[in-house]
């Protein structure tokens, strides 16, 4: 394996060839924001919160995605991606309908903790507010689609781990929704297992358990934990 | 013609209120109406949520009870789950609902009402208010405050937050009780038991003094309804329905809250975005009746608990049959509040009240269903509708404010006749319509959850009835 040296912030790194500029961010306590992303599942820039400058390029781009490359300069904090940050959580509060003191995520939602570490204290547009239906039909699980950030985090971890793939991505621009099977009522798909990983790597209030609807909703992740272990430590591979 | 005085706004109650006084054509008070202004909306924006969420959702209803929405709610939701609640968790919920009780009630008393009795009605009103009262009567505030704290730490110390728990859940509550929480309680109570007792003593002996406002505040027949238990007794979250007459006497008993509605009528007026409910067989308005802690002490056969039911006692003696007095709510409150404390201690002796059987799980069996209590002003009623995944079509909310609406209109009214005089609102008349008013401990953010539309008209008439000012919203 070769090992690369990069510049994060003027501080020489090095990397392994696989390694992300996120993982390097998260290995020398470099904070990033990131919503999308989550530990045991396929990044897919999503979100954009964990933009960074990359120098001689005019583009900005996600951590999560970006493989360490040698001679790499690397900023992770700047004016303009301060700027940038904090207006992407504000588009996503605005996008929906989040009305915290009712939801079942306040307090341990991903969505608060970004933007109260971005810095948000006011949204600066006007809420959408879009009408969007509660899908309770699941004997189990709600989807508050009023709460949706589309991080796709229920999409993969339904397709890469449970091996399901009940949900998908359907619509584009403002209209995008997360849907199960093909937009049919979750309480009805024949795909789902009623695994409920989806709802545990939720970052927000949009997917719960039917019994935890106040304020109870804890997440239990610890089977991505034991899936990243297992493959790094051999015996699964990749 | 006649003319209209107004009133507005009244100071030191929560919400929003005006008040409108009618002058008949020969001067004298021909009505009186207390509208309410403030409006939230709060069913359509239950409509569509999971009935899961409601009891979270209406505890933000109003910042001053949530606790008996919350419950109101979860007892609905236990109907529509068609579950038996654990024990503990009934118990708990008592618990809560009791502390709840001794804390607005003491908000009542002490921060709201006593600067009408310390200071006098016709005090400065800069001073007319807590503070006020912590000059004149330092001892008498600070047991005000601190009984009033230790409701809020009851609260704390079994649902977790003070404000908006988050804590009673269909089917039960989210978590049992700890055994050092259960000590944190007990710490407190001896002080919360002396300071209800000393101040009713005190109440009770300035009698006397307060023969005017008996009279004048809210004095006249009507029906009573509260939640009672199964023998009869002060109940003020797993009861049954009781109605009473102005003798005191039982007109209906046992009455199931899900058949609110065989019983109770309600009202339109074009002029109010209430409701105005009634004892359907006495019609309207014949069936005007009361709630809150008169009605709870009027209802009841006894207290339940051995001092309560001795101060209760001491309160009957205030009227025959039921005390028909508005002014006497707030010697009820104390009675209550005596009543709250002892039968907390009651409740936290029995060791099962630290079972951790505390919910019970189920999916939504029934598609409506009813939850009511006891809150602080009066009976509450929750009443919903879902459809097959439990999504809400249908709230509807029947709440004490609205239940003593004509009661505080008659109130305003009696008030006006006894202390008008001539065209002019003096100082001393408005004083006393608000101390009036403030009997009831009317909630106005939550009074007005019900109508459709939002249109209010603010009027501004002179001393000939000429209209001076009008303002719509
Ligand atoms: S998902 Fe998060 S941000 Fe959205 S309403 Fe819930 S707590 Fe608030
Ligand atoms: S439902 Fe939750 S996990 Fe799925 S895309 Fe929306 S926010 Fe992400
Ligand atoms: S975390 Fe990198 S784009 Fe979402």
């Amino acid at each position: 394996m070769t090992v690369r040296t990069l510049t994060l912030d003027g501080e020489p790194v090095s990397a392994r060839e696989d390694e992300t500029i996120l993982d390097l961010c998260r290995e020398h306590g470099v904070p990033l924001p990131t919503l999308c992303h989550l530990e045991g599942l396929s990044a897919v820039g999503a979100c954009r919160l964990c933009l960074v400058e990359v120098k001689g390029s005019p583009r900005l781009q996600p951590a999560c995605t970006l493989r360490a490359e040698e001679g790499m300069e690397i900023t992770t904090s700047s004016d303009r991606l301060r700027r940038y940050r904090r207006q992407l959580v504000e588009l996503l509060l605005a996008e929906r309908s989040h009305v915290c003191a009712v939801c079942v995520a306040n307090g341990r939602c991903e969505l608060q903790e970004v933007a109260a570490a971005v810095g948000v204290d006011h949204v600066r547009y006007p809420y959408r507010h879009p009408v969007t239906a509660l899908d309770a039909s699941h004997p189990r699980f709600v989807l508050d689609q009023g709460r949706c950030i589309l991080c796709t985090r229920c999409v993969r971890v339904c397709d890469e781990i449970e091996g399901a793939h009940t949900w998908d991505v359907a619509g584009r621009g403002a209209g995008a929704r997360v849907v199960s099977d093909l937009a049919s009522p979750w309480g009805r798909s024949d795909s789902c297992t009623a695994c409920g990983k989806c709802v545990q790597v939720c970052p927000t209030g949009a997917l719960f358990e039917q019994l935890q609807p106040a304020g109870g909703g804890v997440k239990r992740r610890e089977f991505l934990t034991f899936r990243t272990r297992a493959r790094e430590q051999g015996p699964w591979g990749r | 013609m006649s003319q209209r005085l107004v009133i507005d706004p009244v100071t030191r109650i929560e919400g929003h209120a005006r008040i409108t006084i009618q002058l008949g054509d020969d001067g004298e008070v021909a009505d009186a109406r207390f509208h309410v202004t403030e409006f939230r909306g709060f069913e359509r924006f239950c409509e569509g949520r999971s009935f899961r969420e409601l009891p979270a959702i209406t505890s933000r209803i109003c910042g001053i009870c949530p606790v008996s929405h919350e419950l109101a709610s979860a007892r609905a939701c236990d109907a529509l789950l068609a579950v038996d609640v654990p024990d503990a968790a009934k118990a708990l919920r008592k618990l809560v609902n009791l502390a709840q009780l001794v804390q607005s009630h003491a908000l009542s008393f002490f921060h709201l009402s006593s600067p009408d009795w310390i200071l006098g009605y016709d005090s400065d009103p800069a001073r007319r208010n807590v503070l006020g009262l912590a000059e004149a009567r330092p001892e008498l505030a600070r047991q005000g405050i601190r009984l009033r704290q230790w409701g809020q730490q009851v609260i704390e110390a079994v649902a977790g937050r003070r404000v908006h728990p988050g804590w009673a859940v269909p089917g039960g509550v989210a978590r049992p009780l700890s055994a050092a929480a259960r000590e944190r309680i007990l710490a407190g109570l001896p002080e919360a038991l002396a300071t209800a007792r000393q101040t009713l003593g005190w109440f009770a002996g300035t009698a006397a003094d307060h023969q005017e406002e008996a009279r004048v505040f809210g004095n006249f027949p009507s029906l009573f309804m509260a939640m009672v238990g199964p023998e009869g007794e002060l109940e003020h979250t797993d009861g049954k329905l009781r109605f009473v007459d102005e003798r005191g006497a039982v007109l209906a008993d046992q009455v199931e809250p899900r058949d609110h509605r065989a019983w109770i009528g309600e009202a339109v007026e074009p002029w109010s975005y209430l409701k105005f409910p009634y004892y359907l067989k006495h019609g309207y308005p014949g069936g005007l009746y009361r709630v809150g802690p008169l009605a709870r002490l009027n209802c009841c056969a006894r207290a339940g608990t051995p001092l309560a039911d001795e101060a209760l006692a001491g309160f009957r003696q205030l009227g025959r049959g039921a005390v028909l007095s508005s002014f006497h709510a707030h010697h009820a409150r104390l009675v209550e509040i005596l009543y709250a404390v002892e039968r907390i201690e009651q409740l936290l002796a029995d060791p099962g009240i630290l079972s951790d059987e505390v919910c019970a799980v189920a999916l939504r069996s029934r598609r409506r269903a009813v939850g009511a209590c006891e809150a602080p002003r009066g009976t509450l009623f929750h009443d919903y509708e879902v459809d097959r995944d439990g999504l809400v079509e249908r709230v509807d909310l029947l709440i004490a404010t609205g239940q003593n609406n004509l009661a505080m209109n008659r109130t305003v009214a009696q008030i006006a006749r006894h202390y008008l005089s001539g065209q002019r609102l003096e100082e001393g008349l408005l004083n006393r319509v608000e101390a009036g008013i403030r009997a009831f401990d009317p909630c106005l953010s939550c009074s007005t959850h019900a109508a459709g539309k939002m249109a209010m008209v603010v009027e501004l008439l002179g001393g000939q009835g000429e209209l001076l000012d009008a303002a719509t919203r």
